[in-house]
């Protein structure tokens, strides 16, 4: 009997390396320069709100809202797990909204903000909150072509926070601590906290505010009135 | 945390690198990942294990290359992986910086049949 030639069968199973060097992230990574030259050709300032769950990025994008809301136009992407909670209240005060639901996912990605931004109606020259899921991982591993990166800490989480988080914190381009007003039942750290923020990012602006009392807000606003006007 | 999100993004990457080598198979992907970019192994594989199914990719191994988060001390200059806490310097309690190192996260290469 004829022995068959393993040609054929045998280049079949040969083993082969193939080099990739990839960033894993890479079809994210994609669309968010394509929202970012959007954002740039419209100058829309987009601004990735991130924080924990309560920290407090609803309350300030209100705030924002009352303070900025008659000079210049506002846009608002909510991102949440599921509800339209924040949505609605944002609605109510004639500002455009869409809700994106993640139904249980941890983050926004590019693709999500370009599908929502098509249902948004916002002018150009506009400031965009683009509101994450509260959750201080994984929304600073996925870039969704903002202009720039706003993380809020509160005073209750404590102080540890850029020790723990150091990804949201490093990549922050401004940082708010929000709940001042709790500082003296609290026993929160400054020094630690600030200790931590300026290892990981000596660039980022820190504005301590009390959404609740209004306290540091109008110092924050005057920034921000200069982020948006810049462009 | 997000490894649900990443493991799509990858088997994506790897049966459009396979496609394009001409490959029926995929035995192991090579991966490379910072100590700072939140996601964990097990995780990843677990998803790539049912998400891959009736693919090409599935039953391949995933290895990862881990890469420690290296600081740098601004003082004294030493570089140095991250403490278990906080940041500073272990020879002269120096303040550390983040040098970058530790933020990787890319596909190195694969291999096929």
């Amino acid at each position: 009997m004829l022995e068959r030639a393993p040609t054929a069968e045998y280049k079949r199973s040969v083993f082969m390396e193939i080099k990739v060097m990839k960033n894993i992230l890479e079809a994210n990574d994609k669309l968010a320069e394509e929202n970012r030259a959007l954002f740039n050709k419209r100058s829309i300032t987009a601004v990735n709100v991130m924080a924990s769950p309560g920290s407090g990025k609803t309350s300030i994008i209100l705030k924002i809202i009352a303070g900025l809301g008659r000079e210049m136009g506002i846009g608002v992407i909510e991102g949440d797990i599921a509800s339209s909670i924040d949505a609605e209240t944002i609605d109510k005060l004639g500002i455009p909204v869409v809700q994106i639901n993640t139904g249980g996912g941890c983050h926004l990605d590019a693709n999500m903000i370009q599908t929502a931004i098509k249902d948004l109606p916002i002018k150009d020259n506009s400031l965009l909150f683009i509101e994450n899921v509260g959750n201080l991982v994984c929304p600073s591993a996925f870039d969704i072509g903002e202009t720039l990166k706003m993380v809020i800490a509160s005073v209750p989480e404590g102080h540890d926070k850029p020790f723990k988080y150091t990804s949201m914190f490093e990549t922050a381009d401004v940082i708010i601590l929000n709940k001042m007003d709790l500082m003296p039942y609290i026993d929160f750290d400054r020094d630690s906290f600030y200790k931590g923020i300026k290892a990981l990012n000596s660039k980022a602006p820190v504005f301590e505010i009390s959404c609740r009392t209004g306290a540091g807000v109008d110092e924050f606003l005057k920034w921000l009135r200069n982020i948006a006007w810049r462009k | 945390m997000h490894e649900y999100a990443v493991t799509e993004g990858l088997i994506k990457m790897a049966l459009a690198e396979a496609t394009k080598a001409g490959a029926s198979k995929i035995t192991e992907i090579k991966l490379v990942i910072g100590d700072l970019s939140t996601i964990i192994d097990e995780s990843v594989q677990m998803y790539f294990d049912i998400m891959s199914e009736g693919t090409i990719a599935h039953g391949a191994k995933l290895v990862f290359r881990r890469i420690p988060a290296e600081f740098c001390c601004k003082d004294c200059g030493l570089k140095y992986n991250k403490p278990k806490t906080g940041f500073d310097c272990p020879s002269c309690g120096g303040m550390g910086m983040p040098t970058g190192v530790g933020r990787e996260f890319y596909m190195e290469s694969m291999d096929v049949e």
